[in-house]
């Protein structure tokens, strides 16, 4: 599985949703997460990918989108 | 060394529930109850201001103890929503007590003040003997300033805690606490003059998410302690939801987070000693058992306090 498709997994499962956004589609305004879904996302994200976000990184902003998390998630391999 | 004495509170009259602030926000009662846990709230009548309340829950909290104003070293007072600049409401407070001059400090700090407060005067009442912390909130008036904000207007309501800590061993000991603070997401939650509250809920979610748990582990693992061992939370009454994942990202189940934020909402500074006040008359602690208070808020401040009854 490729990241993509991790951050798309993990994305169904918190947000219970099977349908995928568009990778540059805003995950808050279209409703698959929300203020408590997204912690449970990043938690998420730290154990599948095996990193420490730190709490100065966790800006909303930079969760946004799946292509936003597929970024923030290279850069800190 | 220092304790606990006695806990006061008071809440205003007026009951304001989701039916009456769903209209004006175009949501319905269940919405609000879902996103944050409130069924209603209470606001402070027209003329009735944050040192009015403190006072009420002040004088409760004197006459528990056993006290008068003139028995204070020190007195504290939290509030992030006060009228004015300054003076705050401390030496008001203290005055309208019946103290003649012991020192009055305000400590102007939304959510987070009452648990700061007993913090800083757990450390201060070798110094200054029995001090009062007092945290007062009259939130409906900056939380329903137009243009109202739907996710913010639903949270607030009024109120006032207190409470009494001695300098001394024995019943409800101050055993440690840890204080944070970090301005990085200062813009993400605050409150300008002549402005609506403004709040960048993902981001405070976010970041109480992980904080709050966060303090609390280091509080209790540096004490040797454990969240199992931990009779109750008393936490900061922000939102059912944040309450039930700090519980979760502990291990513990939510029962043992006191929660009162269904027929008060969000008290910011206020809620933690309203909450301690309720729970210390009923069921209240037993010899022994380890209580735990936190609180996370604007700034960001947060922090935890353990107490052994």
């Amino acid at each position: 599985m490729d990241n993509r498709e991790t951050i798309i997994s993990i994305l169904k499962n918190v947000s219970k949703k099977n349908s995928v956004p568009a990778a540059d589609e805003s995950l808050f305004d279209s409703g698959f997460l929300d203020s408590f879904a997204l912690p449970d996302m990043v938690g998420e994200l730290e154990t599948a990918f095996q990193i420490k976000i730190p709490d100065s990184d966790l800006n909303p902003r930079k969760f946004e989108t799946i292509a936003r998390i597929e970024s923030y998630i290279e850069n800190r391999k | 060394m220092s304790v606990l004495k006695a806990f006061g509170a008071y809440l205003p009259a007026r009951i304001v529930p989701n039916q009456e602030l769903g209209c004006k926000l175009n949501r319905t009662p269940d919405w609000i109850l879902d996103v944050s846990g409130i069924e209603q709230r209470r606001y402070a009548a027209e003329n009735e201001s944050v040192a009015d309340m403190a006072v009420a829950a002040a004088t409760q909290c004197l006459e528990r103890a056993g006290m008068t104003a003139a028995d204070i070293g020190l007195f504290i007072v939290s509030s992030g929503s006060t009228e004015r600049r300054f003076p705050g409401p401390a030496s008001i407070v203290a005055n309208r007590l019946g103290a003649s001059s012991a020192p009055a400090l305000d400590v102007p700090m939304a959510s987070a003040g009452g648990l700061f407060g007993i913090a800083l005067a757990s450390q201060l009442a070798d110094v200054y003997g029995n001090i009062l912390v007092v945290a007062a909130e009259k939130m409906s008036t900056v939380a329903t300033r137009e243009p109202m904000e739907q996710g913010v207007a639903v949270l607030f309501g009024d109120g006032a805690g207190a409470c009494v800590i001695s300098r001394g061993d024995g019943a409800s000991r101050i055993v440690d606490s840890v204080l944070h603070s970090d301005g990085t997401f200062a813009e993400d939650l605050r409150l300008e003059f002549d402005a609506p509250l403004a709040m960048n809920g993902r981001s405070v979610i976010m970041q109480a998410s992980r904080k709050i748990p966060g303090v609390i582990t280091e509080l209790l693992e540096r004490n040797r302690t454990c969240p199992a061992a931990v009779k109750i939370f008393l936490m900061h009454q922000a939102n059912q939801n944040l309450i039930d994942r700090v519980a979760k990202a502990l291990d513990v189940q939510p029962a043992m987070f006191y929660s009162n934020i269904r027929g008060y909402g969000n008290t910011s500074s206020a809620s933690m000693l309203i909450a301690a006040s309720e729970w210390w008359q009923s069921p209240g602690p037993a010899a022994g058992d380890l209580i735990c208070f936190a609180a996370f808020g604007a700034g960001f401040h947060w922090g935890a306090l353990l107490v052994e009854a």
